[in-house]
């Protein structure tokens, strides 16, 4: 469990080009604002009165300074930990600093001091950077936690078993099907012991789920067919590993398994503009449905998407004419 | 020489067994009189091969193991059953509960050896048995013949009715008679497990619910109401026993 122990969660930055990151950041900086105006005020209106005031020279600074930490993000990314902390803070005071001499400049509000403005800034910086250390600390034990039950629910006893049965079945009729058989357990019990806290790319979550296609088509044979849609696939867009082998562990056991007949999967996966999208959709079997295991599947991925993208990323279901359909939908983030 | 059947929907694991069943035959002399791809086709080719012996996977599309055992009980000439599983926990405790033989995938050869040794000596396990493992309610009644066992799906059922030694299976086409008792056949389909899909209207009698078109009441004015169950495309009429009249009102108005 050594794992797990492991939490030696690397400091990073926030992902100033998150949508979620941003919606925090717009959230803090008003409620300091509020409060600051409600403190210093005598009353509640004068209080208001105050921060509407102030609100006119602060709301532009702070989509100026969320414009620039969304082109300087990457840049803030690749420096040292503590490095790239000192760098946003001095960003936040420069940008406030440029604003302030702009709207001296050109408008005929009162606006607060330079030396305060820039105070202010920096200070605002330190506290929304300490938050978001503290908000990836308090998350850091549920990413490993998450990573735990990953392991289990990829897992599934049923078919690492009926798996192995089936390469002893191969070895003396057809070895060389066994090795490859073997060769491809291995790939994927790798892979499923690897790190599952780095992105992966597309493409290789692809191969695994060819491996593990090759597997459950030995043991089914022609009842299972599946339908790759993967043309409009970015091999380069990164996903956090093992999102989508479950989603079609699942189809199979779900809507395979517990039918008579051969059964279709699909597996479709494109690009939109910015978004990837995935579709996974197997036959609805009734009998398969009582089936425990699919719920806990489809929450872990949830969650771990939700670990990895915040908001950005959505994951649904549903059940039309015959056939059970997974959505996921990610942001198109490239290697 | 043991007759041995083999039940399981993938062609490898079959194919693993009857390997291994070779494998064996010098310590337990064996043949293999048939195999099957799940249940449905197991009851069919099962009671005509004489098998002695039913290597049996529990999970299986269409009918699954448990159940395929249960109906294959009522055989004459009901064959042993081992059963066979990957993996499956729950099933694997009621097996051990319940005093009946399992094998794990993979299976070894010496394992396989000793339960068909084991099983051809025991024989049959019982009904109540495998009842008890399976815990849920069946999807199929089944009336055994003599080579020959006739599933009625249990959504087809419209009553169920206990008469002398028998009771009286009754679909919207014909009737079936099985050997089993009302009371046993009470706690399979009228409990929640199977969300209550019967209901007694009568000591001797359990109505499917669905089938269940409405009341009437019978007897002369001035006599104690009576009431009578109007079944869905049959003409018969059931009387409802004063006994179970509030019971089954209140569950109907909940359906």
């Amino acid at each position: 469990m050594a794992s797990i122990r492991q939490s030696a969660y690397p400091d990073l930055l926030p992902d100033f080009r998150n949508l979620a990151v941003m919606a925090r950041v717009l959230l803090a900086v008003n409620g300091l604002a509020i409060f600051g105006a409600l403190f210093a005020a005598p009353n509640l209106a004068q209080g208001l009165e105050r921060f509407v005031q102030a609100a006119a020279f602060l709301e532009p600074l702070l989509f100026v300074e969320l414009l620039a930490f969304f082109l300087f993000s990457r840049a803030l990314t690749r420096l040292a930990f503590w490095t790239g902390n000192a760098t946003a803070v001095v960003l936040a005071a420069a940008v406030a600093g440029a604003y302030h001499k702009g709207v001296v400049a050109i408008a005929s509000v009162p606006v607060p001091g330079l030396v305060r403005t820039l105070v202010l800034a920096a200070l605002t910086a330190v506290f929304l950077l300490a938050y978001f250390r503290l908000h990836t600390k308090a998350f850091s034990p549920a990413l490993a936690e998450a990573r735990l039950q990953a392991l289990q629910a990829r897992i599934r006893p049923h078919f690492l078993f009926n798996s192995l049965n089936a390469v002893l079945s191969l070895i003396r009729r057809d070895p060389r099907r066994a090795e490859r058989a073997l060769e491809d357990l291995s790939d994927l019990f790798r892979t499923l012991m690897a790190d599952a806290r780095q992105f992966v790319r597309l493409e290789e979550e692809l191969e695994l789920l060819e491996r593990y296609a090759d597997i459950e088509q030995l043991r089914l044979g022609e009842r299972l067919r599946i339908s790759w849609q993967l043309d409009a696939a970015p091999s380069d867009a990164l996903l956090p590993p093992m999102v989508l082998q479950p989603l079609l562990e699942n189809a199979v056991y779900h809507g395979i398994e517990p039918g008579t007949g051969p059964g279709e999967v699909l597996v479709r996966i494109e690009r939109r503009g910015e978004r990837v999208h995935a579709t996974i959709e197997n036959p609805y079997v009734e009998a398969g449905n009582q089936r425990a295991g699919n719920r806990m599947a489809l929450d872990n991925i949830r969650e771990r998407l939700s670990l990895f993208f915040d908001a950005e990323a959505s994951i649904a279901t549903q059940t039309t004419n015959g056939r059970y359909r997974v959505d996921i939908e990610i942001p198109y983030r490239r290697a | 020489m043991i007759r041995v059947f083999i039940a399981d929907d993938e062609e490898p694991a079959r194919e693993r067994l009857r390997e291994l069943l070779g494998d064996i035959v010098a310590e337990v002399p064996n043949v293999v009189a048939g195999e099957a791809r799940n249940g449905i086709e197991a009851l069919e080719r099962l009671p005509a091969s004489g098998a002695q012996v039913l290597l049996l996977d529990i999970r299986m599309p269409g009918m699954d193991g448990l159940e395929l055992a249960r109906h294959l009980a009522g055989l004459e000439q009901a064959p042993a059953v081992v059963f066979v599983t990957a993996h499956d926990k729950h099933a694997l405790e009621a097996f051990e509960l319940n005093a009946l033989d399992y094998l794990l995938k993979p299976v070894r050869a010496s394992r396989l050896a000793a339960a068909l040794k084991k099983a051809a000596s025991a024989g049959a396990p019982r009904r109540e048995q495998l009842a008890r493992a399976a815990g849920g309610p069946r999807e199929y009644l089944s009336v055994a013949e003599r080579h020959r066992i006739v599933l009625v799906p249990v959504r087809d059922i419209l009553f169920l009715r206990a008469e002398q030694k028998y009771v009286t299976v009754r679909t919207k086409e014909r009737e079936h008679l099985i050997e089993e008792s009302l009371v046993a056949l009470e706690k399979e389909f009228c409990g929640p497990e199977s969300t209550h899909a019967f209901v007694r209207i009568h000591r001797n009698c359990l109505v499917a619910r669905s089938a269940i078109r409405g009341f009437e009441r019978s007897g002369a004015a001035d006599e104690e109401a009576h009431w009578q169950v109007v079944l869905d495309g049959l003409a018969e009429r059931l009387p409802v026993s004063r006994r179970q009249w509030p019971a089954v009102r209140e569950l109907i108005a909940d359906k």
